[in-house]
């Protein structure tokens, strides 16, 4: 789910166009009140340019382009998500003080701020790996224990793991975490790279809870704005408020009915989805279309033509039954409470198939929004409670994750827990 | 951009002497003064004509460590450091890593200081050119920082502070220095293992 470039010039009036690769949601993809719907659509329009518009030209060279690490906000939240994702879960080690923690997260952020830069951390033994970012971002997140240890008044309500639903199926070896490290980049090596500094710089004070790598297309397979497939195939993430909105800067960053736990903070939650492709081949593109309410080939809800079209819920077959019916994933996710909605943004995994299977995919379902609470929560109990997806889902890791505001030059991550 | 001349004999009997003279004299009027008017870690001496950025030092639970940067020089004369300090041990020294007559590299200290040549610059790094801190007060650990003092050929000193990293190299053999007090440093001990919060 690339968003649109920032120079986006495309007026808010136009519909959207159909685009070459067309978009859809998966889990809470529907979750669009009408209002929001349709800023997040004007936006996602990419400057007017189709796939089948792309100039032909030789190969552009991305691997020095840099997004800024110091600022009021964390990068690689409102950031344009880049190709590769690791979620790095860190268990801090047993009474850890606090100003160890401290110390942790000042190694941690300055490690982030060089690389991310393109310049190589301090002890950095493979400094060549650092010289090519391709929009590397490192993205901190706090776990329950952390907050506790380091400043327990701060801690907010909903820092804890979300309650059980039906549906689960959690592995411990994907859930919670002390200190959630989010490395995003457009190049897989960069990644690689980050991490391996940054756990090297971790490792006197936590040890490697899980690791979950992410990918999307690879940059310059498709326009920027082109809404993500997801494994199952589905145009996943229609209805995602989008950067550079109001209705983005309200869910992720806050508003008075969903204050942020500090200002420039957000909350992450991160549900790992096995998708069981194998069952998902029994079901027919009729079927598939059903299951979401939205046609696969486009994203398109089954009561409109394009992607971006406002679903009719109303709508009636010949038969006299709903277009999209009551199961649909679409109508489940999209709340009566305009309060809640999430940002996602998310990377399909592609593991190990266990023994006997041939595949071993699924969705890191990362999403961002200001109180877990509010408006998370509430999505995902009507999603437990009915959703054909389902049907061929599994839940198998769930954390949760308050973030940080971000730092000056000279700061670090996390210092206002210290004051 | 490390390879330094050896044009000076300066070399006084050994940076020890000069560094532990200056370990006393570190926090007196002079250095407070000098601080006053950088009140930032002293990355950059104003009285010096040499900085010193991207510095650090090895994790180590006690014995001996060292500490690195890159020392830049944008005066057009050369530059020496002539000695070093820290109160983080009792004595710093400036080491150079040199082949030994059994094929090894080994550390020792270096004649005549580091060169810091005219609108040049020096890299301090394992297996090259360091600042070799002995009988450390405490251990050190990752995350740590530390003041250390260079003294100048100028009569000048340079005051910085290192960030301390947990780190797998810089074990270099110590040759005879090895028999010293603490000269067991590195070899058998690997970064990050040891008294550390774990």
């Amino acid at each position: 789910m690339t968003q649109q470039p920032k120079t986006s010039t495309a007026p808010a009036s136009e519909p959207p166009k159909k685009r070459g690769v067309p978009r859809r949601n998966l889990l809470f993809g529907g979750a669009a009140a009408s209002l929001g719907a349709l800023a997040g659509a004007a936006t996602l329009l990419p400057g007017g340019k189709d796939q089948g518009e792309l100039p032909p030209s030789s190969m552009a060279i991305h691997g020095s382009q840099t997004v800024p690490f110091y600022g009021a906000r964390q990068a690689g939240i409102s950031t344009d998500a880049q190709s590769h994702a690791n979620f790095v879960a860190l268990e801090l080690n047993p009474d850890l003080p606090a100003d160890r923690i401290k110390a942790l997260l000042k190694l941690l952020t300055d490690d982030a701020a060089r690389l991310t830069q393109g310049r190589g951390a301090l002890a950095d033994t493979e400094v060549e790996l650092a010289a090519s970012p391709a929009r590397l971002t490192v993205t901190f997140g706090f776990g329950p224990r952390l907050v506790e240890l380091v400043n327990p008044a701060q801690k907010p309500a909903w820092l804890k793991p979300l309650p059980a639903f039906s549906v689960d199926k959690l592995r411990p070896e994907f859930n919670d975490g002390d200190l959630l490290l989010q490395i995003c980049s457009d190049d897989p090596v960069s990644v690689a790279h980050a991490q391996r500094m940054l756990l090297k710089d971790a490792r006197s004070f936590a040890s490697v809870k899980w690791v979950q790598q992410g990918f999307r297309r690879a940059h310059g397979t498709e326009n920027p704005g082109t809404t993500m497939r997801n494994l199952f195939g589905q145009v996943d993430g229609t209805a995602n408020p989008q950067p550079d909105t109001g209705w983005h800067e309200d869910v992720v960053w806050g508003r008075e009915e969903i204050a942020p736990w500090l200002e420039n903070g957000t909350s992450l939650v991160i549900r790992r989805i096995e998708m069981n492709l194998d069952t998902w081949d029994e079901l027919d593109r009729p079927g598939r279309d059903a299951s979401v309410g939205r046609r696969m080939d486009n994203g398109a809800p089954l009561t409109g033509t394009n992607e971006h079209d406002e679903p009719d819920f109303e709508a009636l077959n010949s038969s006299g039954f709903p277009v999209i019916e009551d199961f649909a994933h679409m109508r489940r996710a999209r709340p009566e409470n305009p309060v809640e909605r999430i940002f996602r943004r998310g990377y399909n995994y592609d593991g190990q198939p266990a023994a006997g299977d041939i595949s071993g995919s699924g969705l890191i379902f990362a999403s961002y929004q200001a109180d877990v609470q509010k408006q998370f929560t509430p999505i995902q109990k009507r999603l437990d409670e009915l959703d054909m997806l389902n049907m061929w889902t599994v839940p198998t890791g769930s954390a949760v994750f308050a973030v940080p505001p971000g730092c000056a030059e000279g700061g670090f991550i996390g210092e206002q827990l210290f004051t | 951009m490390n390879k330094m001349t050896f044009k000076s004999f300066r070399y006084t009997a050994l940076a020890v002497a000069a560094a532990a003279s200056l370990a006393l004299t570190s926090c007196g009027a002079y250095d407070e003064s000098r601080n006053a008017a950088a009140p930032t870690p002293a990355y950059a001496a104003p009285a010096s004509a040499l900085t010193i950025d991207e510095t650090w030092a090895k994790a180590i639970d006690g014995g001996m460590t060292s500490a690195f940067g890159t020392v830049r020089n944008s005066t057009g004369e050369d530059i020496t450091i002539v000695g070093a300090s820290t109160p983080a041990a009792k004595t710093a020294e400036l080491h150079e890593v040199i082949a030994g007559a059994d094929g090894g590299m080994k550390m020792q200290p270096k004649e005549g200081g580091f060169v810091v040549p005219a609108n040049g610059e020096i890299v301090l790094e394992p297996g090259n050119d360091h600042i070799m801190m002995m009988g450390l007060v405490k251990p050190v650990q990752a995350g740590d920082e530390i003041s250390l003092t260079l003294e100048l050929s100028t009569g000048d000193t340079l005051d910085f502070t290192a960030v301390v990293k947990d780190f797998s190299g810089a074990n270099e053999d110590y040759g005879d220095l090895a028999d010293d007090e603490g000269m067991d440093h590195g070899t058998d001990t690997p970064a990050g293992s040891p008294t550390h919060t774990k």
